[in-house]
C-alpha cells in the first residue's frame, strides 16, 4: 500500500467519524447551515479524493450521498429516513474502507447500486417536497432559482466542463468558495468555546479538532494558515515511551548509587540529569495523552440509533470531554463505556409511556461525565430512568444460584445491586438485539479491573442509576508502595493502598482474633487480616500466625471496590514510581501479580495486582465479616468471646414468687383460656384446644389454676399434640445469655441462671412433656421401629444437652448424649455405631469443626452424617461447617431445623440404599 | 525425528552447540537460540510459581524468567558453587536457564544425531532432542520450545 492510500485511509475514517457526529447534530438543528456545510465539504473532499485514487465503489456511494445533502442545502426538508439513509451510506464507506485497508489498496468487489438507487430515490423526493414547498412560497423558489442560475453562470465563463453536472454536483467554483467559507467557519468555531458552558465543550471538541481540519486542508487549497500539528505513527510514540521508561529507571539506579557515595562530584550533573529526565518523561507522556471525548465520538450515533430502535426518545450530555487520559487506557475504556451506554438506553431509560407516567420528561437523558480527581479519573455514565429493580435482581440472582435468600436478608441493596456484575447476569426480560445477552456487565467489570480501575454503581429506584468507573491516569507509570513479606520485596499499587497501621501489642491497634481469623479493630469496624506471606504461599498459616504476634508488623488497609482489608507485611519501605513491565508469559496465570519492574537498586520486584488479593480474600473464609455491618461485626464478636449466646427467653412466674423462664423457641403459642373452659376429666385437667383435649401441666405438683377471669398457659405442641403449662404471669421476653450458673437436683428445673439481674430457674421441658403424655418420647419409637436411628448428640453445655435431647427423643432417635468429642471419640473407638451425630460447634479443647475434621479423615467414619449445632450461623460459619464435612449446619435453636435436618439426612440414605 | 530437524537444514549439515553442564550431564544447546551468557545474581523469587521458576531477575534492562533447570530435570539442588544461565529468546520474551556451567562450542554434523534412547527418563525425554555421541561422552540436546513450551501448558502448582 503506497503512503498517499494510508494517508488517505487514515484521514478519511477521521472525517468519517466527524460526519457520524454532525450528521446526528444536522439532525436535531436542520436550519444550521454551518454543520451542513461542514458535512458536505467532509463528503467532498473523500468523494474527491477517491476519484484521484482511482477507487470507484467509494466514489459512486460518496457522491450519491452528497447529491442528496445537496439536496438539503438547497433547502429540501431534513427528515430522518433521509439522514438514515446518509448515515448508512457512511457505514458503507466505512466498511469498504476496512476492507481496502486489509486487502492492501485493493478496493473490494461489491454492488453498491442498490444503496445508490436509494440516495437516489431520496434525492428525487427532496426535489419533489422541494418544488412542492416551492409552488407555495414562490419567493424561495425564486431565491432557488436565482442561486442556480447565478451558479450556472459563474461556473460557465471560467472553465468548460467536460461534461454536464450530474444534479447535485457542484462545479469547481462552488467547491472553492466552499473551501474559503470553510476557513472562515474554522475561525469562528475555533473561537466559540470560551463563552460555551461545559456541556457545550463536549461538542466543541470534534468541532475544534475539526478547525485543525479544516486549516488543514484550506493549506491545501493555498491557505496561509501555519500547520500546527503533525501526525507520528503510535507505534514511535510507543517506542519513545519504552525508551523514556528505560531513561527513568537508569536514572533511579543512578541516583541509588550516588546515594551511597555522599560526596561524588556526579552529584550535581546527576541532579540535572535527573530533572531533565523528570521533564521528559513528563513531555513524552503528555504525548500519549487523548481527551477523553475521542472514546466518546462514536456515542452520539450510537445512542441516535439506539433511539430510533427503541423507540424511546434519548438526549446524550457529556461533560468535560476535554479531560485527557492516556492513549493506551482511552482505548481499552472505549468498548465498556459503549457497552454501558447501551444499557443505559436499553434498560436503564423507560418508554415514552412510562416516562409520562412516572411523570418525568418524554426525553430520557444519558449523561457522561469525565474529571480528574487524585490521579485517577472518574467516569460517570448516569441516566434518569427507572433505577434498578431490586426484586427482579433477587429474584435472577437466587434463579442462578448467586445467592440465598438468607443471604438477601442481610444485604443492603447496594450489595444486591452489584449483583449485575456478576458473571451470566441480565435483568432484561428479554434478550433485545441492543443489549441482554448476558455478557454485559461482568464483562464491562473485568475489562476495567484489567487496566486496574474500579467500578461502583448507585441507583435511586425512579430516579435513575449511575455508573462511577475509576481508572488510574496512565498504565505506564504507577506509584507503589514498596513492603516486605517473609523476606522478599513487594509492590503494592498506592491506587489501593487506603492507609497504613502499625501494629503494637500495647498500642490502641492491635490484632484479635476471631476464632482462628485475625482482625483489626479500626475505627468501630472490623477489618479481616491475612499475612502477606501466607497469600502468596510463602509461608504456612502457623508461621503466619506467629508473624501476627511478632509485634512488629504493618497492616496495609487495602480497599478494592467495595472491599476493603488488611494485609500484614513484616516492613514497610518507600513509596516508589515504577514502569510495570508485564511479566513472562508463563508467570501471567498467577492472578496476585499484575506485572513486575525494576526498581532503582536494579533488582526487580513483583507487583501485587490488589484484585487478585480481593478475590483471594473473598474466598478466604473470613471473608464475610468484612461486608458484614459494624453492629454486626460487634455482635459477632461478642457472641465469639462469650460460649453461649444471647438468646430470646420467655420468663414466667408459676407457683412460687421467683421468675422461671423458658427458651422462648420452644413455645409454641401462649394462650389465655377462660377458667370456665378447663375441664377435669380422668383425674386430670383439660382444656380444648383446636378440636383436640389437651392436657394441663402444673410446673409444681398440687398447683391449682386459677379460679375466676383468664388462665395464662404456654402451649407446647409436637407432630400433633399438644401440652399446656399452666403458669400464673407471663412476665416478659429478654434477649440475654444463659449461663446455668448453679445446676439443680429438683426434677423439672435444669439450674438458676442470672437473667435480668435476678437469679431465675430455668425449666426442663423434658420433665413436662411426660407428664401430659407419658408416651410422649416413645410413641415415635413405636411407630417407627424398624427405622430407629441412633444418633450420638455432642454438646459441652448440659443446658442443651438436656434441652434437646427430649426433642431429638420425641422426633422417634435413640439418643446417646456426651459432654464433648473427646467422650464421643471414646464411644465410637470402642464399638459402639451410630447412624447420625449432632454436634456443637463451640466447645472448648476441641471444637466441632475439629471434631468433624477428624471423623471425616477416619475411613470408619466417612460415611456417617455429622449435623452442626451452632450458635452463631453466618454464611462464612455454614461455609467452614461445609469444607469441615458437616452435612447440614442448623442454628442451635431451631428445633423443627435440626429435626427436618435430620429427617433430610437419613432420608436420602434411605433413598440411596433404595 | 524432532522439529529440531528444521532448525539444523538450515545451516547446512553442520551445527553449532553450546554446551552446558547439569548435574554432571553434557547439554548441547544450538548456538543460534542462545543470546547471552550470565551469572544470574538477585533473583527475585516469584510466590506461587511453578516450582522450577526459580524467579525473576534483570539483565541489563530486560527481566528475565529463570528457569532452575536442575530442578526441571529432576535432579538435586547444586550444593555449592556459582551457578550460571544461558539467555534465550522464546516467543518474544527472555528467559534465562540456570545451569551449573557453560562449556564449549561444539560443531557437529547433523547427522551424527540419534533419537532418545527409548529408556530414557521420559522427564528428560520430553525435554531433549536427541543425543549426539561424543568422544567418551554422550550429549544431549536440549530441544527449548519443547522445554518451554511444556511449561506454558502445565498445570500451575498454585495454591
Amino acid at each position: 500500500m503506497d503512503d498517499l492510500l494510508r494517508e488517505f485511509i487514515t484521514e478519511t475514517n477521521e472525517s468519517l467519524d466527524v460526519v457520524d457526529v454532525e450528521l446526528v447534530k444536522f439532525e436535531q438543528e436542520p436550519n444550521n447551515a454551518t454543520i451542513l456545510d461542514n458535512i458536505f465539504r467532509l463528503v467532498h473532499t473523500i468523494k474527491g479524493t477517491c476519484g484521484f485514487l482511482g477507487l470507484p465503489r467509494l466514489e459512486g456511494i460518496a457522491h450519491a450521498a452528497e447529491t442528496l445533502m445537496g439536496k438539503f442545502r438547497d433547502g429540501a426538508p431534513v427528515t430522518q429516513e433521509a439522514v438514515s439513509l446518509i448515515l448508512t451510506s457512511i457505514d458503507r464507506i466505512k466498511d469498504i474502507l476496512g476492507e481496502l485497508e486489509a486487502a492492501g489498496g485493493d478496493e473490494p468487489e461489491g454492488d453498491d447500486s442498490e444503496l445508490i438507487g436509494e440516495l437516489e430515490a431520496m434525492s428525487a423526493k427532496a426535489d419533489e417536497a422541494m418544488n412542492g414547498a416551492g409552488a407555495e412560497t414562490s419567493e424561495t423558489e425564486e431565491a432557488v432559482s436565482a442561486d442556480a442560475e447565478q451558479e450556472a453562470e459563474a461556473s460557465e465563463p471560467d472553465q468548460t466542463l467536460e461534461r454536464p453536472l450530474r444534479p447535485g454536483e457542484v462545479s469547481l467554483d462552488e467547491l472553492e468558495k466552499a473551501f474559503q467559507e470553510t476557513e472562515v467557519e474554522g475561525d469562528a468555531v475555533a473561537a466559540a468555546p470560551e463563552p460555551a458552558a461545559e456541556t457545550a465543550k463536549a461538542k466543541t471538541a470534534p468541532a475544534d479538532e475539526k478547525g485543525s481540519e479544516q486549516k488543514k486542508s484550506a493549506n491545501k487549497s493555498g491557505g496561509s494558515v501555519s500547520n500546527q500539528s503533525i501526525r507520528v505513527a503510535v507505534d514511535t510514540l510507543e517506542h519513545l515511551m519504552t525508551m523514556v521508561s528505560e531513561l527513568v529507571l537508569t536514572r533511579n539506579q543512578l541516583l541509588e548509587i550516588v546515594r551511597r557515595h555522599e560526596d561524588s562530584e556526579f552529584k550535581v550533573p546527576l541532579q540535572r540529569l535527573s530533572n531533565v529526565t523528570a521533564e521528559l518523561q513528563e513531555g513524552v507522556m503528555a504525548t500519549r495523552m487523548q481527551p477523553i471525548g475521542n472514546a466518546w465520538q462514536k456515542l452520539p450515533r450510537i445512542v441516535r440509533d439506539l433511539s430510533q430502535e427503541l423507540e424511546k426518545p434519548i438526549e446524550l450530555e457529556m461533560i468535560g470531554a476535554d479531560t485527557e487520559l492516556d492513549r493506551q487506557v482511552l482505548e481499552l475504556i472505549k468498548d465498556p463505556l459503549t457497552h454501558m451506554v447501551r444499557n443505559s438506553a436499553d434498560h436503564g431509560l423507560e418508554t415514552p409511556a412510562e416516562r409520562r407516567a412516572a411523570g418525568k420528561a418524554e426525553k430520557g437523558t444519558i449523561t457522561l461525565a469525565a474529571y480528574h480527581e487524585g490521579g485517577h479519573i472518574i467516569i460517570e455514565v448516569r441516566d434518569d430512568g427507572k433505577g434498578l429493580d431490586v426484586e427482579k435482581i433477587k429474584s435472577k440472582v437466587l434463579e442462578r444460584g448467586l445467592a440465598t435468600e438468607a443471604e438477601f436478608d442481610k444485604m443492603t441493596d447496594a450489595q444486591i445491586h452489584k449483583f449485575i456484575f456478576a458473571a451470566g447476569f441480565s435483568t432484561a426480560a428479554e434478550v433485545t438485539s441492543v443489549s441482554g445477552r448476558g455478557v454485559g456487565m461482568d464483562v464491562v467489570r473485568n475489562n476495567i479491573e484489567l487496566i486496574g480501575g474500579t467500578v461502583d454503581l448507585r441507583s435511586t429506584q425512579g430516579k435513575g442509576t449511575s455508573f462511577i468507573i475509576k481508572i488510574p491516569l496512565t498504565l505506564a507509570i504507577v506509584s507503589t508502595l514498596i513492603v516486605e513479606a517473609g523476606g522478599d520485596r513487594f509492590a503494592i499499587p498506592q491506587l489501593s493502598v487506603v492507609e497504613l497501621v502499625r501494629v503494637q501489642t500495647n498500642s490502641e491497634h492491635r490484632i484479635e482474633r476471631i476464632k482462628d481469623t485475625p482482625v483489626l479493630r479500626l475505627r468501630n469496624k472490623l477489618l479481616p487480616l491475612v499475612h502477606m506471606s501466607q497469600l502468596l504461599g510463602v509461608q504456612s498459616a502457623e508461621q503466619a500466625d506467629e508473624a501476627f504476634d511478632a509485634d512488629n508488623g504493618f497492616i496495609v488497609v487495602m480497599q478494592v471496590g467495595s472491599q476493603t482489608f488488611g494485609v500484614v507485611v513484616d516492613g514497610v519501605f518507600h513509596t516508589e514510581e515504577i514502569v510495570v513491565k508485564p511479566m513472562s508469559t508463563m508467570l501471567r496465570n498467577l492472578t496476585m501479580f499484575s506485572g513486575n519492574t525494576i526498581l532503582g537498586d536494579g533488582s526487580v520486584i513483583m507487583i501485587i495486582d490488589p484484585n487478585g488479593v480481593a478475590s483471594a480474600m473473598a474466598s478466604h473464609a473470613s471473608s464475610a465479616v468484612a461486608e458484614q455491618s459494624e453492629e454486626e461485626a460487634e455482635e459477632l464478636q461478642s457472641k465469639a468471646t462469650s460460649a453461649q449466646t444471647a438468646i430470646s427467653l420467655l420468663l414466667f412466674r408459676a407457683g412460687a414468687p421467683e421468675p422461671k423462664a423458658v427458651p422462648l423457641s420452644l413455645v409454641t403459642r401462649l394462650e389465655e383460656f377462660e377458667v370456665s373452659k378447663i375441664e377435669r376429666s380422668n383425674g386430670r385437667d383439660l382444656v380444648q384446644y383446636r378440636g383436640a383435649l389437651m392436657p394441663l401441666v402444673y410446673v409444681n405438683e398440687g398447683d391449682q389454676h386459677k379460679t375466676e377471669g383468664t388462665q395464662p398457659m404456654l402451649v407446647f405442641s409436637d407432630s400433633g399434640r399438644s401440652m399446656g403449662l399452666v403458669v400464673d404471669e407471663i412476665v416478659d421476653i429478654v434477649e440475654d445469655r444463659m449461663n446455668i450458673e448453679v445446676g439443680s437436683e429438683r426434677p423439672g428445673i435444669l439450674g438458676s441462671a442470672v437473667i435480668k439481674e435476678r437469679a431465675t430457674e430455668i425449666i426442663d421441658l423434658g420433665f413436662y412433656l411426660p407428664q401430659a403424655f407419658e408416651d410422649w418420647f416413645m410413641r415415635k419409637e413405636m411407630d417407627i421401629e424398624a427405622l430407629t436411628k441412633k444418633v450420638l448428640f455432642v454438646d459441652d453445655s448440659p443446658f442443651f444437652r438436656n434441652m434437646l435431647t427430649p426433642v431429638l427423643k420425641a422426633a422417634g432417635y435413640d439418643v446417646t448424649t456426651c459432654n464433648g468429642p473427646a467422650d464421643a471419640f471414646e464411644l465410637l473407638e470402642n464399638g459402639s455405631t451410630y447412624h447420625a451425630i449432632v454436634s456443637d460447634i463451640e466447645m472448648p479443647d476441641i471444637n466441632g469443626f475439629e471434631f468433624c475434621e477428624t471423623l471425616r479423615r477416619d475411613p470408619r467414619f466417612r460415611q456417617i452424617p455429622i449435623l452442626a449445632l451452632s450458635a452463631m450461623v453466618t454464611p462464612a460459619s455454614i461455609e467452614r461447617g461445609r469444607q469441615a464435612g458437616f452435612d447440614d449446619y442448623v442454628a442451635k435453636f431451631d428445633r423443627p431445623g435440626l429435626i427436618a435436618a435430620l429427617k433430610d439426612v437419613f432420608s436420602g440414605e434411605l433413598g440411596v440404599a433404595a | 525425528m524432532t522439529m529440531l530437524e528444521n532448525n539444523i537444514q538450515t545451516s547446512g549439515d553442520m551445527i553449532q552447540y553450546v554446551t552446558v553442564v547439569i548435574g554432571g550431564q553434557l547439554f548441547g544447546l544450538p548456538i543460534s537460540q542462545v543470546h547471552d551468557v550470565f551469572v544470574p545474581e538477585s533473583v527475585t523469587r516469584v510466590p506461587l510459581s511453578a516450582p522450577e521458576v526459580a524467579g525473576v531477575l534483570n539483565l541489563r534492562g530486560r527481566i528475565v524468567t529463570a528457569i532452575d533447570m536442575r530442578r526441571r530435570l529432576h535432579l538435586p539442588p547444586l550444593e555449592e558453587g556459582q551457578m550460571m544461565a544461558v539467555g534465550i529468546e522464546y516467543k518474544q520474551e527472555s528467559y534465562g536457564l540456570v545451569i551449573d556451567t557453560v562449556g564449549e562450542v561444539l560443531t557437529l554434523p547433523a547427522a551424527s544425531s540419534e533419537a532418545n534412547p527409548s529408556n530414557l527418563d521420559k522427564r528428560w525425554a520430553e525435554i531433549s532432542g536427541g543425543v549426539h555421541r561424543l568422544d567418551g561422552k554422550l550429549m544431549v540436546i536440549l530441544d527449548v520450545d519443547r522445554l518451554l513450551g511444556a511449561m506454558f501448558t502445565e498445570p500451575m502448582v498454585a495454591a
